[in-house]
């Protein structure tokens, strides 16, 4: 039991140090110099060779390549990703402001996608029709097929500007919430929906349904007895990926409806080069991949009593 | 028993054999798979000679008439600066269907060796290559595409390239996850006892069994690579405005979007029907070859 | 159980002239069950006997309103104690299942939910047909008493178990509980025992009679194997191609079939022959003393599981030893679990032992580099259980046959190569026809043929046959086993033989090796070892193989 939990918590921790590494050698190193980046690149040659050589001392970058590096982790391992060029301030904080705003987006969007999702999963299986079933098959690859700025901007098109029932754009408040909760939950759902229509169909033409049917169980109870938790559970195994969607999603989304938020700053801080910032947010999403993937790995068998009981061994 | 067999019958039916006459009988009972083939078929078209579609050129602006309304004249409507939205849509087929194929082929290419050498080796070299996946996978890949342009520039080959490379790790996986089942078959087990060698049982057994699934998967990231590559235009990070590139497209049509709807709507919805037309393909194929 | 008093009251399931489709295409459907009658009384054991897409399943999920949705029942009546229970909607028939009609699937592997604790899964099938009471107190009890009366002693230890905590037989049992659990006059058992050991196999279905005496109820049995039909029932009845070929009391059946086809499967089960089987040329000049050509000796092989979780070790193989004699047949046997794969597998040098040597005539094998292997490998062919995984599916039957020749080089062109596939095929009774079908075309018993074929391509002296013939029909296994007798007498062939069914290892064996948890327990001619074998544990799987009654009937 100890063993797996190091493992897997080992293999976590190494995602965030090669996603920092990576980086490093992405925005550091690979470009020819970096201090360029550090510039607006309408006035990078208007900088004069003094304010070059002191930023470049200031960032360390006169320094060999590895001392760089090293400085860096040291840094970041006690929180410290550096400042951010544009505003100058600390990058972790520059994050943590406008951090609540994504994780509120995102939450809302996930429970949405959610229950998307299982409704279609579930109006898939328990459907006698077949255009039903049909129907709800197709749903999720229209989900991830319609592009988030597309339906984004049909949504303000109908909702907002001809219904008037949402506003525009902003943050303010729950109703300018809504569209881009919605915007941003479709994309997610679809994935999600194509598992478990898949998961819900195989768990109901299993073997255990069948001896419920013979038991003399009604449709309606066997899949609220024996299919939904069974098939449910391999959600969680996407859980990465759904967390991945919801991180790209909520660029464009936050874009679109002009939110403040992790995605659109990360968006801002691409076009203005502010390395730092960059990084900042490539690590900590790289980060929250590791923990989700590290939190299913640890409640799964808990979920299952075949792997429980694996685990209870050791 | 027999049920057991029959299903392991079904998952390894070769497309191939059947006839194709057969086959093209059976595709007129699919008329949506037969509409997603068309529409493919029709922006690759506008892709490879968009002349024959519209007789506008993508950069003929008409003053006089900006913001047209969609009608007979100007199917799409026209833009500010009186273009044909339809003439830009059609020629921004190529760029963004070029990137697209530029992407997913580097992402075949590259993540299906990567993928064969890890499932096929084993042991360190396996570990080590799925634990660089495992990064890779970590960061989603429009993030990583953004971050990959920034280093390397602002322009549509580099959105390619940055959209092939961020999803190389996808395809790795898959394939290593295939060559690793196949590996185990009994069929592979039996031509080493024939006394085949390692590289043959790779090339003649391994490599054509474990392909079909990931080709399958090339078919569905054809349609996210365009989506990501439309995200990216549309996020201005491709090709500089004059041009016409699809998400670029209804980047442009967005700041009018209150009065004028269909400058973005129109090029979005193409964008989102093709895309849909290759998830549609991609599902069938995946169904008719019990995947 | 006489004729008349049937006719005065109706039997517990009638089906009359039952016909059931499957869809093959839009507006297009395939038969599966083409008009059967079928009845079962109170207290009567009825077996339902049939090969492979016979029908027989579908015939039984047609009787309990569980036919898959791309079924349907075009003409023909199902009814309980004469309630016509035909198209009734689910939720009616959930009022006759369960209530009425307990039904024991074919794999307790898969047929109970693996999250929900055992006694759970029993209440429910109490509780679903107790409606009005919701006194949990007795439902438990009831479903304790349920548990017990399936057999299983511990019941109250099960009754908070988890599947996986239960051995197959177990599980079994389990579901026979919930069978029962809702008090049926009648049960339908589908496979019960294909997915069983055969020592397991015996203990359950002699439950199942004893349950037939004790509460009167009637069972039907469907089943592949005739031995096992033939043993218990007071009736069979034969299934080809949807239709029922052949019905009567036991004995009748046995000694004087109606149909050819009963005729047939009668002479296809192993039981039925007291020897080994001839081969068509007659003569088999196997001397006792002929030189031995492979020996195993002192293997031992431990398997790491690793999986989610801490890892364990499982001893597969426990310092065994095997001898082969030239020109004969060599059987392994055992039950799940012995290891007898396992042997098979290291022979082949699939897999290396941990300790241990074989030595083929006077080389060595464990210990040698790739390269040699290969060499050695000209001698020594596998024959996989699985003719479905065992072919690459995208190459065609001449590309599988010749795959060794063009391996080894062994034909200089590409006529030669043909010429040589074509020869093989016909050595097992294929030809050129096949040469470019793929084994998607072809059936269970072609594609072993091929298999067969392949591995004769290089002229081996051993074939190991790992468990080669059981997932054929019995009509097909008696086929493959006739054209590996010939085989043997024409090239000199000696052969491995695993397998799980007794039965057949005395219709092929000259020698026999008995394995248990990875030890050999006896080994020997395997006339002496059925007449009279040293150890308990080969008397008891002696005793569980199935169709005794029929030896009985052919000894006559």
């Amino acid at each position: 039991m100890l063993r797996y939990l190091a493992l897997k918590i080992g293999r976590a921790l190494f995602v965030v140090w090669a996603a920092f590494t990576l980086t490093f050698v992405l925005l550091f190193v690979l470009p020819a110099d970096p201090v360029d980046l550090l510039f607006d690149p309408a006035e990078v040659n208007a900088v004069p060779p003094e304010v070059r050589e002191q930023v470049a001392a200031n960032y360390g970058f006169d320094r060999p390549v590895l001392l760089q590096y090293l400085a860096r982790l040291g840094h970041a391992l006690t929180g410290d990703f550096g400042a951010s060029v544009q505003s100058g301030r600390p990058v972790v904080a520059t994050i943590l402001d406008v951090l609540p705003s994504t994780l509120v987006l995102a939450a809302g969007a996930l429970a949405l996608a959610l229950l998307i999702a299982f409704v279609i999963a579930l109006a898939a299986t328990a459907t006698r029709r077949a255009w039903v079933r049909n129907l709800a098959e197709a749903l999720p690859s229209g989900a991830v097929s319609v592009p988030v700025f597309l339906s984004g901007i049909l949504m303000l098109q109908i909702f907002s500007f001809r219904l008037g029932w949402f506003p525009a754009f902003g943050d303010r408040g729950a109703r300018s919430l809504v569209l881009p909760l919605v915007t941003l939950a479709v994309p997610v759902s679809g994935p999600i929906a194509q598992l478990l229509v898949r998961s819900f169909a195989a768990e109901f033409r299993s073997g255990y349904v069948t001896t419920s049917w013979a038991k003399g169980a009604t449709r309606g109870g066997i899949i609220v007895r024996d299919v939904f938790r069974n098939a449910g559970l391999p959600a969680l195994t996407i859980a990465g990926i759904t967390f991945g969607n919801l991180i790209a999603g909520s660029v464009v989304t936050e874009t679109v409806f002009a939110r403040q938020g992790v995605g659109r700053m990360m968006q801002a801080a691409i076009n203005t080069l502010d390395v730092p910032l960059v990084q900042g947010v490539v690590v900590l999403v790289a980060a929250g991949f590791a923990l989700i993937n590290l939190i299913v790995d640890l409640i799964y068998p808990l979920l299952d009593p075949r792997l429980r009981a694996t685990l209870a061994v050791g | 028993m027999t049920v057991e067999l029959d299903a392991f019958a079904a998952g390894h039916r070769p497309g191939l054999a059947r006839p194709l006459v057969r086959r093209l009988g059976e595709l007129t009972r699919r008329p949506i798979l037969v509409a997603s083939w068309i529409v493919v078929l029709v922006v690759i078209g506008w892709a490879i000679a968009p002349g024959l579609f519209t007789s506008y050129g993508p950069y003929d602006g008409d003053t006089a008439a900006s913001f047209v309304p969609p009608s007979a004249e100007h199917w799409f409507g026209t833009d500010r600066l009186g273009r044909d939205l339809f003439a830009r849509s059609v020629y921004g087929a190529q760029t963004t269907l070029t990137a697209t194929l530029l992407a997913v082929l580097i992402a075949f290419g590259v993540g299906t060796l990567v993928g064969l050498v890890a499932g096929f080796s084993g042991g360190v070299v396996d570990t080590a290559i799925m634990r660089v996946a495992d990064v890779f996978l970590a960061i989603p890949s429009l993030l990583l595409a953004m971050v990959v342009v920034s280093v390397l520039g602002y322009s549509t080959q580099n959105i390619a390239l940055a959209v092939g490379i961020s999803s190389i790790a996808s395809f790795a996986r898959v394939m290593r996850a295939q060559v690793l089942a196949v590996v185990t078959q009994d069929y592979v087990r039996a031509a080493y006892g024939l006394g085949v060698g390692r590289l043959g049982v790779m090339l003649r057994h391994v490599v054509p069994n474990a392909l079909s699934s990931v080709i399958a998967l090339a078919a569905l990231e054809i349609g996210t690579a365009v989506l990501a590559v439309a995200s990216l235009g549309f996020l201005g990070y491709g090709a500089p405005p004059p041009q016409p590139e699809w998400g670029l497209l209804v980047a442009e049509g967005r700041d009018y979007v209150a009065v004028h709807p269909w400058a973005s709507i129109m090029p979005g919805v193409a964008l989102a029907i093709v895309v849909i037309a290759t998830h549609r393909i991609s599902t069938s194929y995946r169904k008719d070859h019990g995947r | 159980m006489t004729d008349a008093h049937e006719e005065r009251r109706d039997p517990l399931l009638r089906i009359t002239g039952l016909v059931v489709d499957y869809r093959a295409g839009r507006r297009q459907w395939t038969p599966a069950v083409r008009g059967a009658d079928l009845h079962v009384g109170p207290g009567e054991f009825v077996s339902l006997v049939g090969e492979s897409g016979s029908g027989k399943t579908t015939l039984v999920q047609g009787a309990l309103g569980l036919l898959p949705e791309s079924a349907r029942i075009r003409a023909g009546s199902i009814a309980y104690s004469g309630v016509d229970v035909t198209g009734w909607n689910d939720r009616r028939m959930a009022l006759v299942r369960g209530n009425y009609v307990g039904f024991i699937p074919q794999d307790p592997n898969t047929s109970l939910n693996p999250s929900k604790r055992v006694g759970r899964q029993v209440i429910e099938a109490v509780r679903f047909n107790e409606p009005g009471t919701r006194d949990a107190a007795r439902h438990r009890d009831a479903a304790l008493e349920s548990l017990r009366t399936a057999g299983l002693k511990d019941a109250e230890r099960v009754f908070h178990q988890y599947p996986h905590e239960l051995s197959g037989g177990m599980k079994q049992r389990a579901l026979i509980a919930i069978a029962l659990a809702g008090k049926p006059k009648i049960i339908v058992a589908d496979e019960p025992t294909s997915a069983l050991d055969v020592t397991v196999q015996k203990v359950i279905l002699d439950h199942l009679v004893r349950l037939r005496e004790e509460l009167g109820i009637g069972v039907l049995l469907v089943t592949h194997d005739l031995g096992v039909a033939l043993d218990r029932s007071d009736r069979i009845l034969v299934m080809r191609d949807g239709e029922i070929v052949e019905e009567g009391p036991v004995r009748r059946v046995l000694e004087n079939p109606a149909g050819d086809y009963t005729r047939g499967l009668l002479d296809a089960a192993p039981a039925r022959h007291a020897g080994r089987l001839e081969p068509a040329s007659g003569a088999r000049p196997v001397s006792a003393a002929a030189p031995e050509v492979l020996r195993a000796r002192e293997l031992t092989k431990t398997y790491r599981l690793r999986g989610r979780g801490p890892t364990r070790e499982v001893r597969a193989l426990d310092g065994a030893d095997l001898v082969v004699r030239e020109g004969t047949t060599h059987a392994i046997v055992g039950e799940s679990g012995a290891g007898k794969s396992t042997l098979a597998s290291i022979l082949a040098r699939f897999t290396v032992p941990d300790h241990g040597t074989v030595h083929l005539g006077d080389r060595e094998l464990t210990g040698l580099s790739r390269r040699r292997l290969r060499e050695v490998r000209r001698d020594l062919q596998f024959v996989f259980q699985n003719p479905f995984t065992s072919l690459d599916p995208r190459f065609t039957v001449g590309e599988i046959v010749a795959e060794p020749l063009r391996a080894f080089g062994l034909t200089p062109g590409r006529r030669e190569r043909t010429a040589r596939v074509i020869e093989l095929l016909k050595a097992v009774a294929l030809d050129e026809s096949h040469l470019r079908r793929l084994p998607s075309q072809l059936s269970g018993g072609q594609r072993q043929r091929v298999a067969i074929a392949r591995a004769l391509a290089l002229n081996p002296r051993i074939l190991v046959l790992d468990e080669a013939v059981s997932a054929l029909d019995v009509s097909v296994q008696a086929q493959i086993l006739r054209l590996l007798v010939d085989l043997q007498a024409e090239y000199g062939l000696s052969y491995v033989f695993v397998t799980h069914d007794l039965g057949v290892v005395r219709l092929i064996a000259d020698d026999v090796t008995v394995m248990k948890d990875g030890a050999v327990v006896e080994t020997g001619p395997v006339e002496q070892v059925f007449r009279s074998p040293r150890h308990e544990y080969t008397r008891e799987l002696l005793e569980a193989i199935p169709g005794t009654r029929f030896a009985v009937a052919g000894a006559r």
